[in-house]
């Protein structure tokens, strides 16, 4: 489903250069729970923003669902961040005028969806993460598990087949935190595959599979081992 | 999506009300005083007989003094006719329809015993001024050629006569005493403002039309009052009215109706043959210059939108234009400050396309507000410029619906320019940049 090849990044700075990545390679099959790990400034968010096409890479080879996505126009790769791909982030990135209902439905505005259509999947994924009765609450009146669960509800409100998540739980309490990754685990169990950053080796061992990345590339061998060996070695 | 950016444009203005604020200020103020100016270059240079302005030509004989130039140094022919020569083109009534006429001071003395006479302005013309100029009339109807030729004290009054004298009633049929001698009433004009007053812009091309209308060989016969100019270049031969008739002094403004270009063109090869003849009888001493001009060709002669009023123009659209680079400078602050905002929609799937139209919109909502709020302003410029200038710009300072929607869309125009960069430099974000921040 997502297949890297070689990606390089280089960020310029006049006459510095930093490689955020190098060499990277790495395949993701559908419905894969990955979760990728490594120290700061490894190059962790650098390879969640090429693989959802928020940032270009220097050079290498990037195909999701078979597609080069380094060719496409940009009115193109919108076309398929907001059809394809739902990002999480750690800070939630809710907009605090819109009210929940409002916040679901950004996505959905840019996919052209009829009024009716984008009402019945905002109450279906507002249902499914349980805020189904808050939907004209405004973020600010949730708390930081809710706000969580929100922009969890706005990424699957387009059904994509692929969900990136850059520390989800990284600003909520531990109780929050397993809420939202038990909520995580059920949408991959549901099919979406799921690429997941974290810091926290416990969380990690939620996904299949964990890709640990130190340096802009993938340190544990082939990055197809699964969680249980990597953590072993 | 329209009604969507509308109302995200909404939601970001009220997110930053007092940076919005100082954007519609900027918009306003410049739109003030940009619609103050233009509205006035608007009344000046409109046409103020659009339905016939082509075929009505102001009449130019040059009678005038082969060694002087004009009083503005050009060796134009003069603006207005002589008597002799008016009387003499009336006669011959070789075009549709023709008029001369002048304008007259007169003295009304009311009927009412308790009331106290009082001056007012005449015009003295012909039969066909009414339907020529396309005159509308309350009451009665303006006098016929028998009226002209038989010397009848006829007199037509404007509505605002009408009312003042009569209280607004139906006249016709009563009469009005002017400088002691009695005048019926034949007629009351409706509403009649043109702007400007183009059948005698060399009296004041912004004045009120005169209170009433009388005939032109009535007010010569009883050698009534004239007002306006009257130029001179020869003197005066012998004493008295009569001599002043015979001379080559001009004080009437002549028209005439040709209906199309080879009745314009007989009528040119008319008024140059006439020229000839008098040029045999020891006058029109300079080469044939003899001039037909329509409505708006004299208006352009008599450069009735003058020069300071062009340059005031020029400086306050200069002055929008500054405005409209602090606009720019306050929208550059806003989008930038919106990054994270526009971050999360490029991430959500929106394009830099329509992140543009989005933000587009927001600057056009912007403007609208401007436009609104310039339009008070404007009207307290317009109110200022009446202050200044007195009864000179009374017809000059009245917003017409063109002028609101022109503010409006001028406003609307200038905001969606002024956030043409801020919206590109907005949407060429990189979005992870911003998001990895948060």
């Amino acid at each position: 489903m997502l297949s890297m090849q070689n990606i390089s990044k280089v960020y310029r700075a006049g006459l510095i250069e930093t490689h955020a990545l190098r060499e990277f390679s790495l395949e993701v099959n559908e419905g894969e729970f990955v979760s990728v790990t490594g120290p700061s400034g490894s190059g962790k968010t650098t390879f969640l923003n090429i693989a959802g096409m928020l940032e270009q890479f220097t050079s290498g080879r990037y195909e999701l669902d078979g597609r080069d996505v380094s060719s496409l126009s940009d009115t193109q790769a919108s076309a398929v961040r907001n059809e394809k791909i739902g990002f999480i982030f750690q800070s939630f990135n809710l907009i605090p005028d819109l009210n929940l209902f409002d916040n679901v439905d950004v996505p959905l505005r840019y996919r052209g969806f009829r009024a009716a259509e984008r009402k019945r999947r905002i109450e279906k994924v507002l249902e499914t993460v349980g805020l189904a009765s808050r939907m004209k609450h405004l973020p600010s009146q949730l708390s930081g598990g809710q706000q969580q669960r929100v922009a969890i509800a706005r990424a699957l409100a387009g059904e994509p087949r692929f969900l990136l998540a850059d520390e989800p739980t990284g600003n909520l309490d531990s109780h929050m935190a397993l809420s939202v990754m038990e909520l995580i685990a059920e949408i991959n169990q549901g099919g979406t595959t799921i690429i997941m950053v974290t810091h926290d080796p416990a969380l990690a061992e939620m996904a299949n599979r964990n890709v640990h990345i130190l340096d802009g590339h993938v340190s544990n061998g082939d990055a197809d081992t699964p969680f249980s060996q990597v953590a072993a070695a | 999506m329209f009604s969507y950016y509308l109302k995200l444009g909404l939601l970001s203005i009220r997110r930053n009300p007092l940076m919005s604020a100082l954007m519609i200020a900027a918009i306003a103020v410049g739109i003030g005083a940009c619609m103050s100016i233009l509205t006035v270059n608007y009344a000046m240079s409109g046409n103020p007989i659009p339905q016939k302005s082509e075929q009505l030509f102001y009449v130019q004989l040059d009678s005038w003094d082969p060694n002087s130039p004009n009083d503005d140094g050009s060796f134009d022919p003069p603006d207005q006719m002589t008597y002799t020569d008016a009387t003499a083109l009336m006669k011959a009534d070789k075009a549709y329809r023709q008029i001369a006429s002048f304008k007259g001071s007169l003295v009304l003395e009311p009927q009412g015993d308790d009331e106290r006479p009082f001056s007012v302005l005449s015009r003295n013309t012909w039969a066909d001024f009414f339907p020529m100029f396309d005159l509308q009339f309350l009451h009665g109807s303006g006098w016929d050629d028998a009226a002209d030729y038989n010397i009848e004290r006829v007199v037509v009054l404007s509505k605002e006569t009408n009312e003042r004298v009569f209280g607004g009633e139906n006249s016709v049929g009563r009469s009005v005493r002017l400088v002691g001698m009695d005048f019926q009433v034949v007629g009351v004009l409706d509403e009649f403002h043109p702007a400007p007053k183009f059948y005698d812009v060399t009296n004041g091309a912004f004045n009120d039309p005169e209170d009433l209308y009388i005939p032109f060989n009535v007010g010569i016969e009883y050698e009534m009052p004239r007002a306006g100019n009257t130029n001179c270049w020869k003197s005066i031969d012998g004493d008295g009215f009569e001599a002043f008739l015979r001379s080559e002094c001009a004080f009437i403004q002549f028209w005439a109706e040709l209906i199309d270009e080879t009745e314009k063109q007989e009528y040119m090869d008319f008024l140059n043959a006439y020229a000839e003849q008098q040029k045999l009888l020891g006058r029109f001493p300079r080469p044939l210059n003899n001039r037909l001009n329509n409505v708006m060709e004299w208006m352009e002669e008599e450069e009735v939108v003058d020069e300071d009023a062009r340059v005031m123009l020029g400086l306050s659209l200069l002055f929008l234009l500054v405005c409209l680079l602090n606009t720019i400078g306050l929208l550059l602050a806003k989008f930038l400050g919106k990054s994270q905002d526009i971050s999360l929609r490029r991430a959500l799937g929106a394009s830099r396309a329509t992140l543009f139209v989005q933000h587009l919109i927001e600057s056009g909502l912007i403007g609208l507000g401007g436009g609104i709020l310039g339009l008070g302003l404007a009207w307290l410029g317009l109110r200022g410029i009446e202050v200044l200038f007195g009864e000179y710009v009374e017809n000059l300072v009245g917003m017409d619906w063109v002028m609101v929607l022109t503010a409006i869309g001028l406003a609307i125009l200038s905001a969606l320019l002024a956030g043409l960069y801020p919206t590109w430099r907005a949407c060429n974000i990189t979005p992870a940049e911003q998001l990895k921040i948060q």
